[in-house]
């Protein structure tokens, strides 16, 4: 009954990084990391109504702040963390992408309900993307329609353990594009 | 202790006395015996504006430098374009609006302030120690408002259709 275990693609983002944070020790990106999973300044992109089940999760009842989710970040340029939360539509996708153009690196992405993971209930929809992917890079899907807040919970600790691993120098200063394979999966057996 | 006394001494007109100090002639004496004062006594205050200035210096110059060492660098042309929620920036960011709205501003300082005014004002004005004299001051105020309220019916701002 256990999950499958199949690892994550490493993101590869070019550009460049500081040199501290390129030759860091394992012990010293362990703290920078840690830093770094636990200030997750989020911003909500809502677009339909998994934004409601977002916002319940950062209500008191769910309460992400207690995994140091912050949900107060004025705009896209103060936050770390988008959660695209809803139904993504042709018309939408390029402010989309735009805003999480605008977020300082290093950022992330949540995937959150169905519309956005692949389009959803409308995927053969004339209007509407078949995924937020399409568009920008995305860390955790979320699957639900609509998913619970404890759906989300469970998506901001998976996106904590992939920071956690993270290296920051190999995801800014490599520019090669992932191959097929890290990309594509096995039929997962049931 | 000593210096304490000295700048008293100074005060008052009187040069201290040499004899009381642990050194015969204090720095503080000028040419010809008079008493000028030291010069670290005049600039010692401004020594803890220079520390809290160079520590503010600091601050700053370490959080850059810790940005520099540590943050990825992905300039985009999209992050240094105008923040418009995503659409496209209309204009630049230098914008002005016409003249003629200052009505709308004019009829928001007559409604929506002296309400602001109003309601704090209602909750107190019958309680002992405020009375007739800030019952008669607020309409005083209101007065004002009232002459704004009639320039605004003359212009013809509250009339529609």
């Amino acid at each position: 009954m256990g999950m499958t275990e199949l690892g994550m693609p490493i993101r590869r983002d070019g550009g460049d990084v500081g040199t501290v944070q390129k030759i860091a020790p394992k012990p010293v990106r362990l703290v920078l990391n840690w830093g770094r999973r636990y200030s997750l300044w989020v911003f909500n992109f809502g677009l339909a109504c998994c934004a409601i089940e977002f916002i319940a999760a950062s209500m008191a009842r769910h309460d992400f702040i207690r995994f140091g989710v912050i949900p107060f970040a004025p705009g896209p340029r103060q936050a770390d963390l988008m959660v695209v939360s809803g139904t993504v539509t042709d018309k939408m996708a390029p402010a989309i992408r735009r805003l999480y153009e605008q977020m300082p690196d290093p950022k992330y992405v949540i995937s959150f309900g169905a519309c956005s993971n692949s389009g959803g209930p409308y995927w053969d929809s004339y209007s509407v993307t078949k995924g937020v992917d399409h568009v920008v890079p995305v860390d955790v899907y979320v699957p639900g329609c609509p998913p619970r807040p404890e759906a989300l919970l469970q998506g901001i600790l998976m996106l904590q353990e992939k920071i956690a691993d993270e290296h920051l120098g190999d995801r800014y200063t490599t520019t090669e594009q992932a191959s097929g394979a890290e990309l594509s999966r096995p039929l997962i057996k049931p | 202790m000593h210096k304490n006394s000295e700048v008293r001494e100074c005060e008052r007109g009187r040069p201290p006395n040499p004899a009381v100090g642990t050194h015969l002639v204090p720095s503080g004496w000028g040419g010809g015996g008079r008493y000028v004062g030291r010069v670290e006594d005049f600039l010692s205050p401004y020594i803890v504006a220079a520390v809290v200035g160079l520590v503010g210096v600091a601050i700053v110059a370490v959080a850059y430098g810790a940005n520099r060492l540590l943050a990825p660098r992905r300039p985009t042309r999209e992050k240094v374009l105008t923040y418009e929620s995503g659409v496209d920036p209309v204009g630049a960011g230098w914008a002005q609006v016409h003249v003629r709205y200052y009505v709308y501003a004019f009829l928001y300082v007559v409604f929506a302030v002296d309400v602001v005014y109003l309601f704090p004002w209602a909750t107190v004005f019958a309680d002992p120690g405020f009375g007739m004299v800030t019952l008669v001051e607020m309409f005083v105020f209101l007065g004002f408002l009232a002459v704004g309220i009639i320039y605004a019916v003359k212009r013809g701002v509250l009339t529609w259709g």
